[in-house]
């Protein structure tokens, strides 16, 4: 019971801060917003248990992400004035699609079946997760191509706004 | 308990408000945030099904630790190139950047 309330409040708080993200006109408060909408999902992985998760959750995104992004938008300031509209000409068409994607994807959840009895999380969930990552039979290539992927990425960021 | 499904129509919801956000938003920095949302919808997605599923495994939970690595390597590269565009033709609207069109 408290679990459906908990649910239901970060729930609430996650959906309203993602709809004010993609409607409010200034953009830092956009920002803002979408930290709000990060917190709400955070509290949904304590909810599912994932307590790794919930702090990557806190640090990565409501702190590196949305530092990055809250600089993206002050670098580009100015160039978005008040007046001008804030969605394209095609929002009426876009609303349309993903409400009709909305409807599938929520038939398609209904259909899935229900899960009675859960399994308890194990004691040691973070320790099995990083065994899996260094696991020769785990995930150890795909873990190490990750940083591969993470160094390409953020030497191909430098380079592209160095100055010239 | 919650039920799984309202895991995953929680999920779809915040998907698709991120979808329109990527389709009808004009301003670059706008459509990346309305991605972040899509990712963190997907992840909220792998989570659920996780715990629901496979709570002994760890494979829920790796896929959805590569889903966090990849979304830090889009907003990076993302917003790099919206501050080079930004740059050479000052402007941060998508519809404006069209030179590749033809």
């Amino acid at each position: 019971m408290t679990q459906q309330a908990l649910f239901i409040l970060f729930g609430v708080i996650t959906v309203a801060a993602a709809v004010a993200v993609v409607t409010v006109r200034n953009l830092v408060h956009a920002a803002l917003f979408l930290l709000l909408a990060f917190f709400g999902i955070a509290g949904l992985y304590v909810l599912l248990e994932a307590p790794f998760f919930a702090a990557i959750q806190l640090f990565v995104y409501m702190g590196a992400i949305g530092i990055l992004i809250i600089f993206g938008i002050m670098l580009t300031r100015g160039m978005m004035r008040e007046d001008q509209p804030r969605a394209n000409e095609q929002w009426v068409l876009a609303g349309v699609l993903t409400l009709a994607l909305l409807a599938v994807l929520v038939w398609l959840a209904w259909q899935q079946p229900g899960v009675e009895t859960i399994e308890a999380v194990p004691e040691n969930t973070i320790a099995l997760l990083g065994m899996a990552l260094v696991d020769p039979a785990g995930f150890v290539l795909p873990f190490e191509l990750a940083s591969v992927l993470l160094v390409v990425a953020f030497i191909g960021a430098v380079t592209i706004v160095r100055e010239r | 308990m919650v039920p799984l499904q309202w895991y995953l129509i929680l999920s779809a919801v915040l998907f698709c408000v991120g979808l329109y956000g990527v389709l009808a938003r004009r301003n670059a920095i706008a459509i990346l945030m309305g991605v972040e949302l899509m990712l963190n919808a997907v992840n909220v997605n792998l989570l659920a099904f996780w715990r629901y599923r496979e709570p002994a495994s760890a494979v829920g939970q790796v896929f959805a630790a590569f889903v966090y690595l990849v979304a830090a390597a889009e907003v990076a590269v993302g917003l790099a190139l919206v501050v080079a565009v930004w740059r050479t033709r000052a402007t941060v609207v998508v519809d404006d950047v069209d030179q590749l069109r033809g």
